[in-house]
């Protein structure tokens, strides 16, 4: 694996290292470049600090792991890949994302998932461990969203205006969620068979990375939401 | 000098702030260095900083930071000082010659007591007297503008990226219990010194991120009281309105936050606690025109503490750290990293909910 000290570094300088690279890489003494490996794809890095806002941007296969938090726009546009991120992430995580992973094993920012697309078999998908801010999912057109709500300390698993805007793809959250409140354009309901079975390789996963009893967590009950209809805006556009 | 006019400027700048709660003295050069990381949020066109607790020996006096176009404007201004003021020093405020800081104006400083006599002449006590004679020099000297004026604080700001404009005011000879940091990055300005932030006035210092939407309907409010938003930018209507609403109406920081980032009507509806609930409203109704639309994130200083404060719908970013005793702000967590790399328990405060900070009580400021 290489190693890489950024520490006196700057973003064009980190990701022109990284083009010259092969392999498995490891960046340390981060402390807030951007657009680190933007549109990169095979390879894997390791990212020791803080990497700065638009991580992974366009991310186009490569693997992220960061050993600790990001910051905004983490995977803003991801074609495919994985991000994983060991701490806490910021606010517009996987913005307009179009493929591939992201998984956060603490909490998300405010517009995590903010319109999350998907076509055919590419269907990104976004796992937070802890809870998620204001917003998630705002405008989601597809893609999966999963909520464990993990070590929440009482505070709800998602801020206000979860769904906002909603018209494709699918939002889990981990609990019956009866207090929350959602958009009139969206169906909310309890996860069947079907639902969990496309959960269950998820939330496997999520434990894998981070620890955890994935099947402990799969016995709870989960509320999926989904847009209400094939076209829930359809009274919004002039048909032609 | 030059001064910005018919635009309003869009900015998509860096924030940044330390306080020591037990009130010790943090150099100025720790804020300074969390703006190196930041430097992709500014443009060059802005940089500046608040320090509390910096003039400890003159806490008395109001410190006076002027910029002048000129000599002569120097000397008028000083002569219309001198009738409201005993200038107990006068003085170039220190700064290095740098090749990335240019043009800059005549800086001066002045440690400076109200005449008692002018102040009761004019039936106002001496920090409406101050903000008056202050307004009156921005509105009124041409090539005169008064960036600080409060006491045992001080701004410092220029046009700049803001970690050249800490080198530039030899923050690092500066220590102080409270930092407050600005990079800028306007896109429609003719950039000028007067126009970097932080805006001040008393010991109120604000450093904002964002874009006011609501700018019109709030200086159309603010100027009813005597202030005059001279600059046609954003920020400096916040620095009035949290001095009307502290100073002038006597509201605690928070429940100014509850005016200018008043809750959603649903969100007040939805409050458990009734006496909140009347309490939200009320505020809100009483001051509908401070609320403050838009995204932004502001930092707030005052004599003794700090307030962070995100937009409702959190449209910018801003993360909170501790170490110690010490508090940390920023718009990125690697800006606080770069105060102190051992930063514990960091967190993003939801949007409309103020973080205050205070020193604690019985610690001089």
């Amino acid at each position: 694996m290489t190693k890489l000290d950024v520490t006196a570094l700057d973003h064009r300088a980190i990701n022109e290292a990284l083009c010259g690279t092969e392999g498995d890489c490891r960046l340390t003494g981060c402390c807030g470049q951007r657009f680190i490996a933007a549109g990169m794809g095979g390879k894997r890095i390791e990212i020791d600090g803080v990497p700065g806002n638009a991580l992974g941007a366009y991310l186009n296969g490569a693997e992220i792991v960061v050993n600790g938090n990001a910051q905004d726009a983490v995977g803003d546009t991801m074609n495919d890949g994985r991000i994983v991120v060991r701490g806490d992430i910021g606010d517009a995580a996987g913005y307009a994302m179009r493929g591939g992973e992201i998984y956060v094993r603490g909490f998300a920012g405010y517009r995590a998932g903010i319109h999350m697309k998907e076509y055919q078999e590419k269907v990104p998908v976004m796992v937070i461990g802890g809870a998620a801010g204001s917003f998630l999912g705002e405008y989601q057109a597809g893609g999966v969203i999963v909520v464990l709500g993990l070590n929440t300390g009482g505070s709800p698993i998602v801020g206000d205006f979860p769904c906002t805007g909603m018209y494709g793809g699918r939002l889990f959250l981990r609990g019956d969620c009866r207090a929350l409140r959602f958009p009139p354009q969206v169906r909310v309901r309890l996860a069947g068979a079907e639902d969990r079975a496309a959960l269950t390789p998820f939330v496997q996963r999520y434990c894998a990375l981070f620890g955890g009893d994935a099947q402990a967590l799969l016995a709870d009950p989960f509320t999926v939401v989904t847009p209400d209809g094939q076209n829930p805006y359809k009274q919004l556009y002039v048909s032609n | 000098m030059k001064r910005e006019g018919q635009v309003r400027i869009p900015s998509g700048c860096a924030l940044a702030a330390v306080i020591s709660k037990e009130g010790r003295p943090i150099s100025g050069e720790t804020v300074r260095r969390a703006m190196i990381p930041m430097r992709e949020r500014s443009n060059g066109l802005g940089g500046g900083f608040a320090g509390y607790g910096i003039y400890p020996d003159m806490r008395e006096y109001y410190a006076l930071h002027l910029f002048y176009d000129s000599r002569q404007t120097r000397k008028d201004c000083e002569a219309f000082l001198k009738e409201r003021f005993e200038l107990v020093r006068s003085e170039v405020l220190p700064t290095r010659k740098l090749p990335e800081i240019t043009d800059e104006p005549i800086i001066w400083r002045y440690f400076a007591a109200p005449l008692q006599s002018v102040v009761a002449d004019m039936q106002v006590d001496e920090r409406e007297f101050v903000a008056r004679t202050v307004i009156r020099i921005n509105s009124e000297i041409e090539g005169a503008f008064v960036f600080s004026c409060g006491k045992n604080m001080g701004a410092f700001k220029a046009v700049g990226f803001p970690e050249d404009v800490g080198r530039f005011y030899q923050l690092e000879s500066y220590e102080g219990y409270a930092w407050t940091a600005h990079g800028r990055y306007p896109t429609n300005t003719p950039g000028w010194w007067g126009g970097a932030h932080p805006f001040a006035l008393l010991d109120y210092s604000v450093v904002h991120n964002g874009e006011i939407s609501s700018y019109d309907a709030n200086r159309r409010f603010i100027e009813m009281f005597g202030y005059r938003c001279n600059l046609q930018t954003d920020t400096e209507v916040i620095t009035y309105i949290m001095d009307y609403l502290l100073r002038v109406q006597g509201l605690t920081p928070e429940e100014a936050a509850a005016v200018i980032a008043a809750p959603f009507w649903s969100a007040i509806d939805a409050m458990p606690d009734p006496a909140q609930r009347t309490k939200s409203a009320y505020l809100r109704t009483v001051f509908p025109s401070l609320l403050v639309t838009g995204p932004f994130s502001i930092i707030l200083g005052f004599s003794g503490g700090l307030m962070a404060l995100n937009d409702r719908l959190k449209l910018r970013s801003m993360v909170v750290g501790e170490k110690g005793d010490c508090v940390y702000i920023a718009s990125e967590e690697a800006a606080i990293r770069a105060m102190e790399p051992q930063a514990e328990q960091i967190w993003a405060p939801a949007g409309g909910v103020p973080v205050i900070v205070r020193v604690k009580e019985g610690v001089a400021v």
